[in-house]
């Protein structure tokens, strides 16, 4: 007999629930769109945006455990691919003044799912390539290289005038993301590696985290699956790239931009919401976008106390930085920790509470 | 009765620059033969292990297992042509469940195709079922039937193994003496022919080592497995290994029966001294 007590919902009734849960949610977001204005509707999409940053990370670095800062390299690659190819011909002749467009970019132009869907290819085989070499390094060392990575992307960048218009940046880009977009591929992100998570391959992937040679004895082929897990990780970076370039309509190799600024907030993010949890990295999203907005009352003059305090730009970031030191030092593992917040999870929740009456 | 071989060391060399960590080492392991590995810290146990499951190339020799030679294979592959191997410091998926830490081993059941095809040049039943399983587990299509299959297929495992209470509790909740079990069990969902174990005793108090060996032994019969195992614990080895091999410094100073090994003077010098110091 097995006593168990975690008990399980059955699929079906998941599904249901799933479908349920996302019909509620294009609901609500039809409400925000017609209620909102604007600004909020804004951060709402940005909101979107990050949460496919953060889950695709938190796939890389949380659940597979490899330590990649180089999110923002591939977040790069699809915002340039997708930006290029979304452009129209005459836009593109406007922009790139210092030296003409290479060819075959300067006359093709395609539609914005394409290009972002391109985009994400694009980002997946240069993870392969990158990966390829440097997943055999671990912790410490891959990082700096995948770090290193990054940063040659936007060096790159920077310099391939011809393609990519240098430090001017790309500019004028239609505002194609709009609240649909994001929300859209981030269901697509989180049903694509919420169920490889939940497969035999999240366990392998997890087993690899716990420990890599355990796994390899236990009949894991190891770089295969953590170039695997890189590489998908990647093409969704890649897809969140091409619908920030089309949330910003403008696109420039800064390091806030498209840099190690970039990697580090997702890293935030995703630390926040507790690394290897997917509904982690979603909390750590939403908190982070709404936070980092909300925060820009302490850059306008205010009274604390009664003591007038002037305005000083920058004052949000060194808030923020304080509120996620709070927060760590009393969630040591981030809000989820590593466990998720499921149906089943849900569900055991409230039979514990009845349990206890 | 003349049994199958099932694992052929062949004049293996394991060097390390200058250091020869196992040196011109020969050995046969029968069908169902429960062999014991014992010498001195140091006398390169452990290295005969990596070496078999193919951690460590070795410099010189071959490894066969099963008529299969095995030299120089990835450890997944060898793990899925049928060597299982347990830790002598306990390596189990900590954060995952004991269920987890089981349905793991049954991984390579979706993946390992290129080495299913030396099983299968070799005559033997191939394990890989279907393909595809990467796409098939995103797209949860046909998915399901596996996932139902592999944890049916741990279930049964650990209702052998007396695990079941214990299914859903995290691996490193664990008392240390279920951790060990949980780490052969882990092993045995493997699906091996040949399981090497590394130390299972160490750090057992005399009642638990008791009930290892009767483990040990019950696996071996349930499971048809051949047996090699490491241990410093002379108890075990004494009782319940057919056939003992003694190393010394790389080599193989001893073999044969416990009663046999127990009188030889090699094996006293080894682990005693020679007695120039007395």
């Amino acid at each position: 007999m097995i006593t168990v007590l975690y008990r399980k919902l059955p699929t079906r009734m998941k599904v249901f629930l799933t479908i349920i849960f996302v019909l509620f949610m294009i609901l609500m977001l039809f409400l925000a769109q017609k209620k909102l204005d604007t600004y909020w509707i804004r951060i709402l999409t940005l909101i979107g945006i990050y949460g496919i940053m953060a889950v695709s990370l938190t796939f890389i670095n949380g659940i597979t455990g490899i330590f990649s800062l180089g999110h923002s390299g591939f977040i790069a690659i699809g915002a340039y691919t997708s930006a290029l190819l979304t452009m129209s011909i005459q836009q593109k002749q406007m922009s790139f003044f210092l030296k003409p467009l290479i060819w075959p970019l300067n006359s093709i132009q395609l539609d914005f799912l394409s290009a972002t869907i391109i985009a994400g290819v694009m980002a997946a085989i240069l993870a392969y390539l990158i990966g390829y070499p440097s997943l055999r390094l671990t912790g410490d060392y891959l990082a700096i290289t995948t770090l290193g990575f990054s940063e040659i992307v936007r060096i790159l960048i920077l310099n391939m005038i011809s393609v990519t218009n240098g430090p001017l940046g790309l500019k004028g880009l239609e505002e194609y993301t709009n609240i649909w977009w994001p929300w859209g591929w981030l269901l697509v992100t989180v049903l694509v590696i919420g169920s490889l998570v939940s497969s035999s391959y999240g366990r392998a992937l997890k087993a690899i985290r716990e420990d890599p040679i355990a796994a390899k004895a236990m009949g894991i082929n190891v770089t295969k699956h953590q170039l695997t897990a890189f590489v998908v990780g990647a093409f969704f970076a890649g897809i969140s790239g091409s619908l920030y370039a089309h949330w910003l309509t403008t696109i420039d190799p800064r390091p806030q931009t498209v840099g190690i600024l970039l990697t580090f907030n997702i890293l935030i993010m995703i630390v926040l919401g507790g690394l290897g949890s997917i509904t982690g990295a979603l909390f750590g999203a939403a908190i982070f976008a709404i936070l980092s907005e909300w925060l820009r009352i302490v850059e306008t003059p205010f009274k604390l106390f009664g003591i007038q305090i002037p305005a000083i730009s920058g004052m949000r970031l060194l808030v923020l930085s304080t509120i996620f030191i709070i927060v760590m030092l009393t969630w040591r593992r981030g809000i989820m920790g590593r466990s998720e917040l499921t149906w089943d999870s849900i569900y055991n929740f409230f039979l514990r509470l009845r349990r206890k009456q | 009765m003349e049994r199958e071989t099932v694992l052929k060391l062949d004049n293996v060399t394991m060097q390390f620059g200058g250091l020869v960590a196992v040196g011109d080492f020969d050995m046969n392991l029968e069908d169902g033969e429960l062999v014991g590995l014992i010498g001195p810290n140091g006398a390169g146990k452990t290295t005969v292990f990596n070496v078999i499951t193919g951690i460590y190339t070795p410099t010189k020799g071959k490894v066969i297992f099963r008529g299969i030679d095995i030299t120089g294979l990835p450890p997944h592959y060898i793990t899925h042509l049928g060597i299982a191997r347990t830790f002598q410091n306990i390596r189990l998926f900590g954060d995952m469940t004991v269920m987890e830490n089981v349905l793991v081993s049954q991984h390579h059941k979706l993946e390992e195709r290129h080495a299913d095809k030396i099983l299968q040049k070799h005559g033997f039943e191939p394990k890989v079922v279907g393909k595809g399983w990467f796409w098939k587990s995103i797209l949860k299509l046909g998915y399901f039937e596996m996932e139902r299959r592999m944890i049916r297929e741990a279930e049964e495992l650990l209702e052998k193994v007396e695990l079941s209470d214990l299914a859903y509790e995290k691996a490193s909740a664990l008392p240390y003496g279920m951790q060990r079990k949980l780490e052969i069990a882990r092993a045995l969902a493997t699906e091996p022919k040949l399981l090497l174990l590394d130390e299972p005793a160490a750090g057992m108090n005399p009642h638990e080592t008791e009930e290892l060996m009767e483990f040990i032994k019950k696996i071996r019969d349930d499971f048809n497995l051949t047996i090699l195992l490491i241990e410093h614990d002379m108890k075990v080895v004494m009782g319940i290994c057919e056939r003992i091999v003694v190393m010394d410094y790389g080599r193989i100073i001893s073999k044969g029966t416990p009663a046999e090994v127990r009188n030889d003077p090699k094996v006293v010098e080894a682990y005693l001294g020679d007695g120039s110091y007395a």
